[in-house]
Parts: structure tokens; sequence; C-alpha cells
């Protein structure tokens, strides 16, 4: 008989290892899945996660796709380290690229080498304004941030598809619900030749150390850890939690509103109806698959940045639908789920209870 | 009842060589008690000895991993509540579960293993509750009934299924000294009548009082067992914690200034079923300790939010160290010179998973461990190591976890780190509950040397031997409202007691409370 048993102490080894068992269990169900299907799994498997990357094309993709993952999943980890439960990092981004899109159309086909900076700086400022409508109604109000910040996300999708419909479109576009190209001013320089990867990343990359120093070193950092795991600790010690709630959210709208505009300013070139497959969401994933700490999530992203690049991969390669990316997400993250069980609680062999306690007594009983 | 009446009668309940490990500690340890019928037999132990867990196991919570359970003569294996109860085994917990927004019957319908109807279930319960002397209400709702009330409720649940077993789990942590009388006085009627009766309890007056005989545990395993009222508390205390209890000594001293001044507080508490404020005031000094008594949920809790900070009320009406505070957070009341030990260790006083050291930055980022917002990890290991080695804190260094250590120990830390502040008014609530007789000592002496180096303390307990021993003057917390305060040896036990139980409001006691008013004043000037 097996029983589930609370550990004396959380296991360090299992917060290291649950990541990898749930790729391990995702990949086994892949792999079955790919069976049932017909499809030959080793094949179904190169396709998926080997192909993508075999080039230096592809690393470049890889790469390209990391970028918006990382910053939107480092922004949400610091935050869900506080206990603020933004999910709607894809509203952030959406924002943060109708604003950088915004400075990029105003400059047009200006030359002006204050065109890349600002929108850069207005897609920051873009998510940061968008974030503060869950802080400000979460602070005053006591709204629960998780609805707002999803029900945002859905208001910037019609904000962005009224503006390429209407004010922003492209006179020239042929009715296309998409804004003018951006020009060169306007489009963050390739960091790869041959490749479309930016220097997004490198601004990725420079701000996951921030973000580490910054929840390890500072004491900010501190208190919005403390306010995470023990809420009544953090009132005790005068943390103010308005405070810490605001950090939160202006955090995450600067990094998800910084990849919107990396994604405008770059791959996509334009402001157009759909800019992000589901980054902001697919984010929630990698910060949790990165233990919430920064240098986790940027292993998070990219495996979920491969997860999308084999997901259109086996689109194209074996005809499966575009629901195969969504479906490995889903499965990470309940494998995810699954293991960090046994972080806090082990498997323990227990022998049948009868064997116990219905042994004689091993000696004279204590009458007093 | 004489020990000799239970000569003849053959035990109701045997435990033998019982045994539980859990993965950080063994709770039993071969642990073998018997008693019979009539008899009230004591559990006695320090908090961690394993005195809950064994019930918990008569009572079907949790199963042995080794040992047997003989019931009137058969061996049994109690594998839920529900069986203990079709037994004959009922269990008054420490801590009630009552629904709060339903009434007595329906709260007492809920426990029931066979349905019952209503107004049966009533009359049955006027009657059992008249009988034994607790008289409840069963149409009354529960949240308006105080703590004593709520507990004569989950005593009447058990009897009404006749039960032969009776186990009560420090029942009189939350009764006024008049209340415990009562109590005794139901619970010897039980025994009569022929129930056994397993009573928990740290308190040593108690047992000598009431209880026929005793199993000490200590460490989980027994370590001695007694006839209680052959014993002293002295001998009965050397049993539980294997060593001397040492006394705490309050030199007399004389008050200082003003360091808190609370004018007349009245706050209505956010919670539809907490406690509000009501006029409250109160001063405390530079070199005096003031307890606060009361019987839990008196607007304690709602006391301590407001002097905290963490609660905010107009700024006149508390005043620390002079300056007008009411409207200060707590960041700013502890830069004013205001520590706090909250009585919520875990999760509060301290972050469970992190390390002492990061638990000592909680509330000593001022103690220059945080320079222009960074964090300086050798300060924070030189302080808690500090604190560790001044207080004694068992644990496996300044890296141990918060919630590794034992609650005596973390409450160690805790009281170490607030006083090692250097704070100028310290507020200390339940400052040794749940926590073993060496750390309350050591624990009770640090409050005592601090308020010699001329420090305010304001302690509020439920424990009232331990108010006595530590206070310059006592006050009352009950129903929200605060009794004028009074130096322990101008009082007794009886009138504190009164006073919990609501009664010093009248016109009489207002003048006395002025009167007591103009002898502090004379006291302050002298």
């Amino acid at each position: 008989m097996l029983k589930l048993e609370r550990r004396a102490t959380p296991s360090s080894i299992m917060s290291v290892a649950s990541p990898l068992l749930a790729a391990v269990g995702m990949l086994i169900t892949g792999f079955v899945l790919f069976k049932v299907l017909g499809k030959d799994p080793v094949e179904a498997f190169y396709l998926f996660f080997v192909k993508p990357v075999s080039t230096t094309y592809g690393i470049g993709e890889l790469l390209l796709k990391t970028t918006p993952l990382l910053l939107c999943g480092l922004g949400l980890a610091l935050g869900f380290r506080a206990n603020v439960w933004n999910i709607g990092a894809e509203g952030q981004l959406t924002m943060g690229a109708i604003a950088g899109g915004g400075v990029a159309l105003w400059f047009g086909d200006s030359e002006s080498a204050f065109a890349l900076p600002l929108m850069l700086l207005a897609g920051v400022l873009g998510g940061m304004a968008w974030a503060a409508i869950p802080a400000f109604l979460r602070t005053r109000f006591n709204t629960n941030e998780i609805l707002v910040t999803l029900m945002l996300v859905y208001i910037s999708q019609l904000v962005l598809s009224w503006l390429v419909h209407g004010p922003w479109r492209d006179p020239q576009g042929l009715n296309y619900p998409q804004s003018q190209g951006f020009g060169d001013a306007e489009t963050m320089s390739i960091l790869i030749s041959g490749t479309r990867v930016t220097w997004g990343i490198v601004y990725a990359l420079g701000l996951a150390l921030v973000a580490w120093i910054f929840s390890q070193k500072t004491f900010a950092g501190f208190r919005m850890q403390v306010a995470g795991l023990a809420p009544a600790a953090a009132a005790y010690a005068g943390f103010s939690e308005k405070r810490n709630i605001w950090i939160a959210l202006m955090i995450c709208g600067a990094t998800a509103g910084l990849a919107g505009v990396c994604e405008v300013a770059g791959p996509i070139g334009r402001l157009q109806q759909q800019i992000s497959p589901g980054y902001g969401f697919a984010a929630i994933i990698v910060a949790w698959i990165g233990r919430l700490h920064p240098i986790g999530v940027v292993f998070g992203a990219l495996l979920m940045s491969l997860l999308y690049l084999g997901g259109e991969a086996a689109q194209m390669g074996m005809g499966l639908p575009s629901a195969i990316t969504g479906l490995f997400q889903g499965l990470l993250l309940f494998y995810l789920l699954a293991a960090d069980l046994f972080i806090t609680f082990r498997l323990k062999r227990v022998a049948p209870v009868e064997v116990n306690t219905l042994k004689p007594p091993v000696r004279a009983e204590t009458a007093a | 009842m004489d020990q000799s009446g239970f000569a003849d009668l053959k035990p109701r309940l045997v435990l033998t060589g019982i045994t539980k490990r859990y993965p950080s500690v063994v709770a039993n340890d071969d642990v073998s008690l018997s008693i019979r019928p009539g008899e009230i037999h004591a559990v006695l132990g320090e908090n961690g000895a394993g005195k809950s867990t064994l019930m918990k196991m008569i009572y079907g919570v949790t199963k042995p991993d080794a040992g047997t359970i003989m019931w009137n003569g058969q061996y049994e294996t109690i594998a839920a509540p529900a069986q203990a109860r079709r037994m004959g085994i009922g269990m008054v917990f420490q801590h009630f579960s009552l629904f709060e927004t339903l009434t007595v019957w329906e709260n007492i319908a809920l426990a029931l293993d066979e349905p019952v109807p209503t107004a049966k279930l009533a009359s049955q319960i006027t009657e059992v509750s008249e009988k034994y002397g607790l008289p409840i209400d069963p149409y009354r709702l529960v949240h308006s009934m105080s703590v004593g009330e709520r507990q004569r409720v989950e005593i009447v649940r058990c009897l009404l299924q006749e039960p032969k077993l009776l186990i009560m789990d420090e029942p009189t942590s939350v009764l006024t000294p008049q209340a415990v009388l009562i109590l005794f006085k139901t619970l010897r009627r039980l025994a009569a009548e022929g129930c056994s009766i397993l009573y928990i309890s740290h308190k040593l007056d108690e047992i000598r009082a009431l209880c026929d005989t005793a199993t000490v545990l200590r460490g989980g395993r027994v370590s001695g067992t007694a006839i209680p009222r052959n014993e002293t508390n002295e001998s009965l205390a050397r049993m539980m914690i294997g060593g001397e209890l040492a006394e705490c000594r309050l030199a007399p001293r004389e008050a200082k200034e003003e360091r808190l001044k609370v004018e007349r507080l009245s706050l209505t508490s956010p919670d539809p079923f907490g406690t509000s404020l009501k006029d409250v005031s109160l001063t405390v000094r530079s070199g005096e300790i003031l307890g606060i008594a009361g019987v839990s949920g008196n607007g304690q809790k709602e006391l301590m939010t407001a002097l905290s900070g963490e609660r905010l009320s107009p700024a006149s009406m508390i005043k620390l160290l002079g300056q007008p505070a009411g409207n200060l957070n707590p960041a700013q009341r502890r830069a004013v010179g205001l520590t706090f030990v909250p009585e919520e260790r875990l999760g509060r006083g301290a972050v469970p998973p992190m390390s002492l050291a990061q638990n000592a930055l909680l509330t000593g980022a001022r103690k220059g461990m945080v320079q222009r917002g960074i964090i300086h990890p050798s300060v924070m290991k030189t302080f808690s190591k500090n604190v560790i080695e001044r207080f004694k804190v068992k644990c496996g260094g300044d890296q141990s976890v918060a919630s590794s250590l034992s609650g005596g120990n973390l409450q160690k830390f805790i009281v170490g780190r607030e006083t090692m502040l250097q704070p100028r008014m310290m507020i200390v609530a339940q400052p040794t509950w749940g926590v073993d007789v060496g750390a309350a000592q050591l624990i009770r002496q640090a409050l005592i040397d601090l308020r010699d180096q001329g420090v305010a303390i304001l302690v509020i307990s439920e424990e009232l031997d331990e108010l006595f021993a530590i206070s310059d003057r006592l006050a009352v917390i009950a129903d929200g409202r605060l009794s004028p305060s009074v130096k322990p040896a101008e009082t007794s036990i009886e009138q504190i007691g009164t006073w919990m139980s609501g009664k010093f409001g009248d016109r009489a006691d207002d003048r006395a409370a002025s009167a007591n008013a103009h002898l502090e004043t004379a006291n302050a000037q002298a």
C-alpha cells in the first residue's frame, strides 16, 4: 500500500527535478499520441524537437520566439513570487505594441535616430499603463487582479483591431487590416545575419540578470518575496501591500510592453490584427517551469519557444493541426503541477494496518 | 473520590506500547496507560510532549505505528472518529469546530452520526445541559456566544452520546477562573456516574485539584505516573520537564516617562464576528511592564493590530513616545522605537520557508542590514548569530529555515530579534504560549531584563500566573473594553476573574477607575 506523506521540509532536489520530470512526462505522452495518430514517433520527435534548431536560421527563430516569452516570463515570475496573480501579460504586450507602433507611425518615413529608442520607451510605458489599471483597482477597490488582467487582454486586442481596421489602416494596403510598414529607422537591427533574431534577445537576457539581482540582492525584492510567502508577516513587518502590488504590476507591464514593441519593431515590422500567438499566456507556464527564478525562466522560455517551433514544423511536415502546440504546452504544465506535489509530499510504502494493531501485547498490562 | 474506589473495577481503556512516528519526530514512544470507569486521569506534559497525538489515536483521528488499544477488555482498531463515538468515546478539542452562523442545535445535529428530529434534539440538549450545570439555549446562534459558552456546546455535544470515556484537551485555556470551577463540578459529576475522563493539561494546580491519577509524558515517553493530590507542583514539574522550575524575580522599580499612551480608543472590528474596541485607555511607562489579561477573543487581537499599526486609528488616540502615532503604519511606528512580538509565530512573526538570517531582515532592516536598498548579508548573519547565541535558540545555525524550529525555539528567536533591535517600547502577545517551561522562563527573564533597562513593555497574555509574575500593573480586557489597572499585589485571582467576565463597567467601578487614574498620576509624580 502506498501513502502520500508530508515531508518534514520541502525537497530542494524535487524542486529542480520537477520541471525535468514534467518534460519527460510530456515526451512520453507525446510518444503515445504520435503512435495512436499513426505517425512514427521517432520521426515525429525529430521533426518536432531537433529539425527546427538544426540550422542557424532555426536557432535564430528559437531565440526570436524566446525573446517575448522570456520578457513576459520574467515580469510574471516577479509578480507571482509576491502573490500578485497577473495573468494578462498578453494584454500588456499588445498595449506595448500599440504604443510603440503608434510612435513608429508618427515618425513615418523619418530617418530620425530617436525613432527606435522612443518606440521602445513608448512600448514600456504602454504596457505599464495597461498594468496600472488592475494595480489601481486592486489597491483602491480590492478588485481581483486575476479577472481584471485577463479581461483587459481582450479589450487591448479589440483596441488593436479597431486601430488597424480604422484610423491606422494603411491607405495603400488593399484594405488589409494592418498599418503601414515601419521604416528602417523604426526597425530593430538583426543580431545574427541570415536569421530574423534582433537585439531584443540581448535586452531580454540583460533584464534576466537585472531581475536576478533585484530578487536576490535588493530589499524591495525581499519585501515582495515575503509578501508572497507570508502576507501576514509582511503586514507585521510593515511592508506596504499596495506598494508591492504596484511594483509587481509595473515591472510586468514594462517587460511585457517591451516584448510587444520588440515584436512589431522586429519580425512583424508593422501593426496588424494579431501580433502574438499567445506569448503572454505561455509565459505563465514559462514562469512556473523556471521555478519563478529569473535564470530558470531563461531555460523555461527556450523550451517553450522550441514547442512553438516544433508545433509549426509538425503542422507543415506531418499535417497535424495547430492545436498540437497548445497540447504540448498543456501537457507540460499538467505534469509540472503533478510533479510539484512531490516537493512537499513523498510516497511512502506502508504495511497493512492489521499487522500492527492486532499484534498481541508484548508485556503485562500496566494496571496502576 | 478515593483512589481505592477503582481497585475492583476492570480497566475501561488500556493502551500498551503505543508508538507513533512522524517524518521529523517520534511523537509517542512506547506509551502505556490505563483508565478505569469513573476515573479522572490526567495526561500531563509540556507542549510537544505528545499528549495530543496520543489522544488523537484514542479518538481514531490517526493510527498508531505500533502498540495495542484495549477497550473494555477487547483489542480494538479504532479506524475513524465515527467508530470511536460508536464505542462511547467523546472528545472536546482545544480548538472548537463550530459553525458560527448556525444555531446550537444545528451544530449538534451536524455532528450526530444518526439523524434526530429537531424538537426532540432541542429538548435533549436542554435536558442534558441543565443536568450537568452547563445551561445553553439550543436556539441561540453560535457567533453570539462567548468562548466559554461555545465550549459548553462542544461538551454537551459529546454528552448527548452518553460517552463512557470523555477526552478533554486543554479545556481551561479559554475559561475565566470562575468558569473553570463550574467545569470541574460538571466533570466530577460525570465521573461519579461512571464516565472515565482523560484530562490533558500542563497546568499543575488544576490537575492536583481535579484528577485522581496522572500519566506524565516527556519527549513522547512516559516519564512517570502519579496520584496528583499526593504530589506538589514542584514534584510534578520535575517529572514533566526533568528539572527544577526557576522563579523569575521582579525587583520593584520606579516607572519613568510615558512611552505609550492610548486615549479613548474605539475601533469597530471589520470582521462581523470580531470584537470592537470600546473606549480603551492605557499608559505604559519607561521601565514597567503592563500586563493585559482576558479570555481569548475579547479584543486582544484587535488591540494588537491597533497598537502595531496594522490597523490605523485617529492620530491622537495613540501616542508613542509622546508623539501622535494613531495614523502611522507599522514601519513608521518601528522607526519611532516600537518592536513587536505577535501571537502567531509562523507566518506572522517569521516567514516559514526563509532562513533565520532572512527572518532577522524581516524587521531588522534599520540595523544596517540594508543600505541604499541593497541587502548586506554579513550584517544579517552577525545579527542573527547574536540572537541565536544570546537566547540559546536550538537550531542548525543562521541558515536554518524558520519552520524547522520548534515553537519554543522560534519564539526565543523572535523575542530575541525584537529585543536586540533596542526598542524603547515593546509589545508582546502570548509570550510563552505553546512554549516549554524552560524556554518560557528564559523569555520572561528577557522581558524583565529589558524592563530593568528602562524599556516600556506591554504584555497581552491568557496565562494569569504569568501576568501575576512579571507585571508591574495588571489590567483586563473583556468584550473590547479595558479595566482599570491594578498592582498584582493589590488584587487577587478572584477579582481579575470577575473582571474577565466583564464586570468592571458599572458606575461604582467607574468611580474606582477614576480613583485608580488619580493613583496612577500620583505614582507618576512620585
